[in-house]
């Protein structure tokens, strides 16, 4: 444990706004869940379960952020469909709630999911087989979006699809997937999807006790996949990434191999996508097709600018700034919200090129060279 | 007083019916006749007056006698005035069949309809056909043929075969003798049988051939429906015969559909292959440039009401003008800044494509708009029996490649083409030979989404305007660039059409939606295998 603790420490040696950042994800892991449980409704501090919700969700996209950032701000594979590899993690924690149901369902089936009935199906299809363990669907939550990103990547990265071929066709992918989902005879649902679920690991979803639980995981699965993403770039794997990013055909005439370091980072980034998936999925009670859509994708990376490319800790600021945003302005002024969304990345993506940590850095870097300046000012 | 006289004629009138049925054969006038169908109580009676009134030289007598048969036709208890209803929520609104006055909403009780038997309907079916074929309007009587086809009766047969003696036009001929074949088909003289499928070979009617299989058919009880083995046979070699010329118009059918899904793909295409394909430029704002087009056409109509014929005339330039000052706006407002940075790009008009969206959704509400289509281009060309091309489908096709055609002569022939050529190929080089590189920018960009505002006219014809018109069609326009190859116009057409082609031809195997995920699958898989698309430009300026 302590040498996990100095690892970490020398990890973040440089890295002053990830410190910052996981310290508070740190507290909030301990004090949100705590405030809820222990405080009294009256109090003041009370944290409502339905807060708690909403910024365990908040945690999951920030998730979904940061493996995009792994990619784009690292290796400059600028991915439009990630939401497929978050949306099939999903799927499969989906499944797993789904077989928890049981025969609570509305037509009391004990074999079969409510929407398999209604579809007048008779036997459970062979790829829900096994989805009653949780076991199984975890490694499947990891597997899947693995194998996916695995043979999509090495199709793509072998015959060199770069940039923004790159990018469209991996928005085909979660498009054509978005449209498979929505076939009733996937078996997934429909465009339903796959919802009413009722407990995990015995355990009731609505109780407080296990949202409070669930914030837990998706502040410490956060916490985790950051220092694995730190430790990733800033080992000598890492530099060549950078390489790559900033010059491919250089890095390649060096002797690296790029395409398997661009296939190890994006199946990992995928990876990383598939478990916010899956932690998302019992917070909000519902998986559906939506997710696989383009624009959700491409809003995954409009976080990632906003934030802060390359940085790390911007993403996972700038999906919980601009999901903030997203949740007043719907709520409060939802004729509003789209023109904002827009407005943000047209000047994020002019003005702000390095994003809102961008933005404080120039700042704090301007205020010590006027510091600076006065020094020197009074010397002269 | 006038009721009263005609209340007092038409007793008079129910008498002579009554009494002396050869006197009135020929004397009674319209009104008469429909005065005395309110009146009329027995079937009997009611026959007769129909008989009568179809003798009657009035205009009116079809819609008597066809709302007869729809059961539209009442009578008004209090004064047994005849009226025409159409029922409005519980009520019915009535106009009076001989002075086609309005008498506003009647509750039903104090209407009365004018019941007609089974044995009645048929009659009329009959008196309706023949006064339709004896019809002066060629359209007219060619659609009631059709409907003699559609179903097919042995009380006919007379009228058709009287018809055929006098009729004219010969497309109305042959297909009166089509009617004619298919009812003796089920005739009772074997010979005759023989005769009528001898007469129907050649013809490619869909009825003709479920009428042959159907000879071939058993029934419940495994006794063949056509008693005849030589009949049978001979259906059996008619309906061989034709299976093969059936097969290749469902071929053309698809062909026609493939060329017309790809003529749409294309003109959604065209404009991001010059922005994108030119340029360099991913415009995601490109479907709202479509989305534009489309709403310019509604924006035209609702200006121009009352000349629906040639508002898509005066849509196109119109869509051109608005969809490409607003590209102009966008790439001098936006997109200047981020040139050789296309992920941004991407990323910027993105934003821009969501502001464009919830404007058009603020100023004309999030519901869809309806364009009314021009009657020129309504109906379709019937080829033969099999097969009908819609019209609004060969103007698309044409219009599409007038578009293509149009932009190739600005791009190869003209002088602002050249300068387009030669920023994109050598953007430095140019602007030291003189030419504004920036002002060419600008220009293209407008050109591009100009174009894709066209295309939005076009589209706004064949599918909903509505917000989210763009965005149905950004990731197909994409989708054919790319697999076309980047800056090549005659690759994004041949890429448009092999996709348009390839999906009409998979879709009845497999179903729309998964058609459309296979050519997607099919697409990454390319992309792969030439990552450049089909006709990728060689050379040196091509790597980023």
């Amino acid at each position: 444990m302590t040498t996990n603790k100095t690892s970490s420490r020398s990890l973040l040696a440089g890295d002053v706004g990830g410190k910052r950042l996981l310290i508070i994800l740190l507290l909030g892991s301990v004090i949100f869940p705590a405030f809820n449980l222990m405080l009294p409704e009256s109090s003041f501090f009370h944290i409502s379960t339905y807060t708690l919700t909403l910024v365990g969700k908040y945690l999951c996209l920030a998730l979904l952020a940061l493996s995009v950032d792994l990619i784009w701000g690292y290796c400059g594979i600028l991915s439009l469909g990630h939401g497929a590899f978050f949306g099939l993690g999903g799927y499969a924690m989906g499944m797993y709630l789904m077989r928890q149901i049981g025969d609570r369902g509305v037509y009391g089936n004990a074999e079969l999911p409510d929407f398999m009935v209604f579809l007048d199906w008779h036997e459970l299809p062979w790829f829900w087989l096994g989805f009653d363990n949780f076991g199984f669907a975890m490694i499947m939550v990891v597997l899947v979006p693995g194998v996916l990103a695995f043979v999509f990547g090495w199709l793509a990265f072998r015959s060199r699809v770069t940039g923004v071929y790159f990018s469209i066709i991996t928005q085909a992918l979660t498009y054509a997937l978005l449209l498979a989902f929505f076939r009733n005879d996937m078996g997934f649902g429909g465009n339903n999807g796959l919802t009413d679920f009722k407990e995990i690991l015995g355990f009731n979803l609505q109780s407080d006790v296990t949202r409070s639980v669930l914030f837990s995981c998706s502040a410490l699965a956060l916490i985790f996949c950051y220092l694995l993403c730190r430790w990733i770039v800033d080992s000598k794997l890492g530099r060549v990434l950078i390489g790559i990013r900033d010059a491919e055909s250089r890095t390649r005439f060096t002797g690296y191999k790029v395409e398997y370091f661009k296939l190890f980072v994006f199946v990992l980034s995928a990876v990383i996508a598939g478990v916010a998936g899956a932690l998302y999925v019992p917070q909000v009670g519902i998986i559906n097709p939506g997710e696989f859509g383009p624009l959700n994708s491409i809003e995954i990376v409009v976080w990632v600018a906003i934030g802060g490319r390359g940085t790390l800790y911007g993403a996972v600021i700038g999906a919980l700034l601009v999901n903030y945003a997203k949740t007043y302005f719907t709520g409060a002024m939802p004729e509003v919200w789209l023109f904002m969304l827009g407005g943000l990345f047209v000047v994020s993506t002019i003005y702000l090129p390095k994003g809102v940590v961008g933005l404080f850095q120039n700042l704090q870097a301007r205020k010590e060279n006027s510091k600076i300046g006065t020094i020197t000012g009074v010397g002269t | 007083m006038k009721d009263c006289l005609r209340a007092l004629a038409s007793l008079s009138l129910m008498l002579a019916c009554l009494y002396s049925p050869a006197v009135y054969a020929e004397e009674l006038s319209f009104d008469q006749t429909v005065n005395a169908l309110a009146l009329a109580k027995k079937m009997k009676e009611k026959e007769r007056v129909i008989a009568q009134l179809a003798m009657t030289s009035s205009e009116k007598k079809l819609q008597v006698l066809t709302s007869l048969q729809k059961g539209t036709l009442y009578y008004r208890k209090s004064d047994k005035r005849v009226v025409f209803s159409k029922l409005v929520e519980s009520q019915y609104r009535i106009n009076d069949v001989l002075t086609g006055e309005e008498y506003g909403l009647t509750e039903k009780r104090k209407l009365k309809k004018i019941n007609i038997s089974n044995k009645l309907r048929n009659q009329l079916r009959l008196i309706v056909a023949k006064i339709y074929l004896s019809d002066k309007n060629d359209e007219r009587r060619s659609r009631a043929v059709k409907d003699l086809i559609n179903s097919p009766d042995i009380k006919t047969l007379g009228i058709i075969e009287s018809a055929l003696d006098i009729e004219q036009n010969s497309t109305i001929k042959q297909n009166l003798q089509l009617a004619s074949a298919l009812i003796r088909l089920n005739g009772e003289n074997e010979a005759g049988r023989l005769l009528a499928i001898h007469d129907l070979e050649g013809s490619l009617h869909k009825k003709v051939i479920s009428a042959l299989i159907a000879l071939q058919e058993k029934d419940d009880e495994g006794r063949y429906v056509e008693p005849s083995e030589k009949v049978r046979e001979a259906a059996k070699k008619t309906v061989a015969s034709m299976q093969g010329a059936q097969e290749f118009y469902r071929f053309v059918e698809n062909l026609f559909f493939g060329i017309s899904l790809g003529s749409v793909l294309l003109l959604a295409a065209v404009g991001l292959a010059i922005t994108f394909g030119v340029m360099g430029v991913i415009n995601m704002a490109h479907g709202e440039m479509i989305m534009l087009g489309a709403y310019t056409t509604y924006v035209i109509q609702q200006i121009m009401p009352n000349y629906i014929e040639i508002s898509l005339l005066v849509a196109i330039p119109s869509a051109f003008i608005v969809s490409g000052l607003m590209g102009v706006l966008i790439e001098r407002t936006v997109i200047r800044h981020l040139y050789g940075r296309p992920l941004e790009t991407l990323l910027a008009t993105f934003g821009i494509s969501l502001v464009l969206q919830q404007l058009v959704r603020t100023i004309f509400s999030p519901l869809n708009k309806s364009v009314i289509s021009p009657e020129w281009l309504s109906g379709s060309m019937e080829v033969n029996g099999l097969l009908s091309l819609t019209y609004n489908r060969m103007y698309i096709i044409l219009f599409s490649f007038l578009v293509l055609l149009g932009l190739v002569f600005l791009l190869k022939k003209t002088f602002v083409g050249l300068q387009m050529r030669a920023v994109t190929q050598n953007r430095a080089m140019a602007n030291s030979m003189g030419i504004r590189a920036s002002w060419v920018d600008a220009l293209t960009f407008g050109l591009g989404s100009g174009v894709a505002g066209i295309a939005g006219v076009a589209l706004s014809q064949l599918t909903n305007v509505g917000p989210n018109l763009g965005q149905a069609y950004i990731i197909d326009s994409f989708m054919v660039v790319v697999f076309g190859g980047v800056g090549n116009l005659f690759g994004t057409f041949f890429a448009a059409m092999s996709l348009g082609i390839a999906n009409k031809f998979i879709e009845p195997v497999a179903g729309a939606v998964l058609g459309k995920i296979i050519v997607l699958i099919f697409i990454v898989l390319f992309i792969q295998w030439r990552p450049r698309g089909l006709f990728a430009i060689k050379g040196r300026f091509v790597e980023d």
